[in-house]
């Protein structure tokens, strides 16, 4: 668990993930969540999103679920995105372990940390990030954000 | 050796940011002189516009070489974010109006650059906003003077033309304790002497026109997010923190978190107000400061040296720098400023205003000049320049009585820069 992970393993998780349930999605286009789940699809990463409230509709080709149980099991989640309050994270946390055998990584947005949830994860060999956004990140490691002037950390004499 | 250590200053200021052209392998950051930048397709544009992907649309926005020199300045400052524009006054507008209102104010340091103090008293109440000037030195009083519509604080790290040095932390922890952020000029201390976000400001401007650039060749300015300000602890900044109409409204600081300054100063600031910095400009100033902490060792051995020959001459009242044990502000400098107190102090003549005039005319090796961070040597007698507008009694606030002169030392031989001086202040005084 941890607040500042390191560039490797952040590349790490965003290299080997391939399927991303994304919990808390929302259809309002300027909602943060909806920008991740567009974003993430667009480079290429498969989103499933999940909304009770929107259960049964599509979101960039995906069907939306009510939770991340009624997943089918044929697709492997590797990664939970996070975009609920901190406080509701443990259950979501609990479901996603039950759930989701293939789960690898579970991930909370800007300014979502739950430490009993992190820790639960944890326990079962999972990686945890929180309080961070996984296209921000990718967008900093790959270069992207070095178009806008921030601070990617990134030195490299290499093409 | 899985982590690298973190890179040295050096380092950074040549590195940060730059990379070799992925179309050309050109190793030198290349001048992009454009101003459109083609689409993938419809989908990247609108990506692009909704702020979803980070691109290049408009050079208005955004320019692949001054985002090399954002990156590299945020960098070197210890920031998330830079966004360039114009000039350093182009930089101040840039970090208010994300803050500002009508009806709100800024509490901001009586020892301002006098463009600056200008800018503050009369033109931003335009835009209905205003500025309350205080005593840095008198806690109390900058305490006081926050009021509930107060939106943010601003001082120069070395104050020009003074050689006064801002107690950074103490203020920054009264901004910090009224909920507003802390903005700190470092144009003339330069990231190399000061780290302002270190100390505890939220946001950093600069005249990047000075030393960054350093060769007195092109202006610019710039404006560094710490990324440490909660935008939504209160209802104060409400173009951060709530859905922005000039946005299709978008909430900043919720969809973007610690980057939601830079964003906005672009999407909203670059957009808006179009004080763009040029792409030219934006290479000058990266090739300035690939020296920068050569050319500042140099600048400060300089001033120390010039400083301390002039305060023990006969014919000089007193000598404002920082650097010197007769300062006031020497332990503070010391403690704050370890590698040196900036090449930017005042002098007194005896003799008053006339002998000002007559010793600035009488220098062969400084230039009479309204500028400063030059390798060149720069005189100004600033009551009669750059402070001209101010009445005696902010003049003297300022640092910039009539019977004084700045000087901005460059990083040519100390002793000949002596040599200039003595020559000229016998002729001045006799």
């Amino acid at each position: 668990m941890t607040d500042n992970p390191s560039d490797n393993l952040l590349r790490k998780i965003l290299t080997e993930t391939k399927v991303i349930a994304l919990v808390g999605v929302s259809m309002n286009s300027v909602r943060p969540s909806y920008f991740v789940a567009r974003y993430l699809s667009l480079k290429n990463f498969r989103v499933i999103p999940v909304n009770p409230g929107q259960a049964g509709k599509t979101l960039f080709g995906e069907e939306i679920y009510a939770s991340l149980a009624d997943i089918p099991k044929d697709i492997t989640v590797d990664m939970v995105d996070v975009f609920r309050r901190s406080e509701h994270v443990p259950p979501i946390v609990e479901m996603a372990l039950a759930e989701l055998p293939d789960l690898k990584t579970v991930w909370m947005q800007i300014g979502v940390r739950n430490a009993e949830a992190a820790a639960m994860a944890e326990a079962k060999g999972i990686q945890v990030i929180q309080n961070r956004c996984p296209k921000i990140e990718y967008q900093r490691l790959y270069g992207e954000l070095r178009m806008g002037g921030f601070n990617t950390g990134i030195i490299s004499s290499k093409l | 050796m899985t982590e690298r250590p973190a890179f040295g200053f050096e380092t950074l200021q040549i590195h940060a940011g730059a990379r070799p052209d992925p179309a050309t392998g050109a190793r030198q950051t290349p001048i992009y002189q454009t101003t459109g930048y083609v689409f993938r397709d419809a989908d990247h544009a609108a990506a692009l516009f909704n702020l979803q992907e980070v691109g290049f649309i408009y050079s208005r926005l955004t320019n692949p070489t001054i985002a090399v020199l954002q990156e590299r300045i945020a960098t070197l400052e210890g920031g998330v974010g830079a966004v360039c524009c114009s000039s350093g006054h182009a930089a101040q507008l840039m970090a208010l109006f994300p803050l500002m209102a009508p009806g709100r104010n800024v509490v901001a340091s009586t020892r301002l650059y006098g463009g600056t103090l200008t800018q503050f008293s009369q033109t931003i109440k335009r835009f209905g906003w205003s500025a309350t000037f205080v005593d840095f030195d008198d806690t109390d009083a900058v305490k006081a003077a926050i009021n509930d519509d107060t939106r943010a604080v601003f001082c120069e790290s070395i104050s020009n033309p003074g050689g006064y040095v801002t107690d950074i932390p103490v203020i920054a922890e009264i901004a910090d304790a009224a909920g507003v952020p802390l903005i700190v000029d470092n144009t003339t201390a330069t990231p190399y002497l000061c780290n302002p976000i270190a100390q505890g400001a939220s946001l950093v401007v600069h005249s990047t026109t000075k030393y960054l650039t350093g060769n007195g060749t092109v202006t610019g300015g710039c404006v560094v997010d710490s990324g440490k300000f909660n935008w939504s602890a209160s209802d104060k900044f409400p173009s951060l923190s709530q859905p922005e109409p000039a946005y299709h409204g978008l909430k900043f600081h919720e969809t973007f978190g610690e980057l939601a300054f830079t964003f906005h100063g672009i999407a909203i600031g670059l957009r808006d107000l179009g004080m763009t910095m040029n792409p030219q400009a934006a290479h000058y100033t990266l090739m300035g400061i690939e020296t920068l902490s050569l050319r500042m060792q140099r600048h400060v051995e300089n001033a120390q040296e010039v400083a301390q020959w002039l305060e023990a001459d006969p014919r000089v009242e007193y000598v404002t720098y920082a650097g010197l044990e007769s300062s006031p502000y020497n332990a503070r400098a010391k403690a704050l400023y370890p590698k040196g107190a900036g090449a930017l102090f005042t002098f007194a003549v005896k003799g008053g205003y006339d002998a000002c005039v007559k010793l600035v005319d009488s220098l062969e090796l400084f230039s009479h000049v309204a500028n400063l961070g030059d390798t060149r040597s720069l005189i100004i007698h600033s009551a009669s320049t750059t402070h001209r507008q101010l009445s005696e009694e902010q003049q003297i606030a300022a640092g910039a009585a009539p019977n004084v002169v700045r000087l901005s030392i460059g990083i040519e031989t100390a002793a000949d820069l002596i040599a200039d001086l003595d020559l000229a202040l016998t002729t001045a005084t006799a």
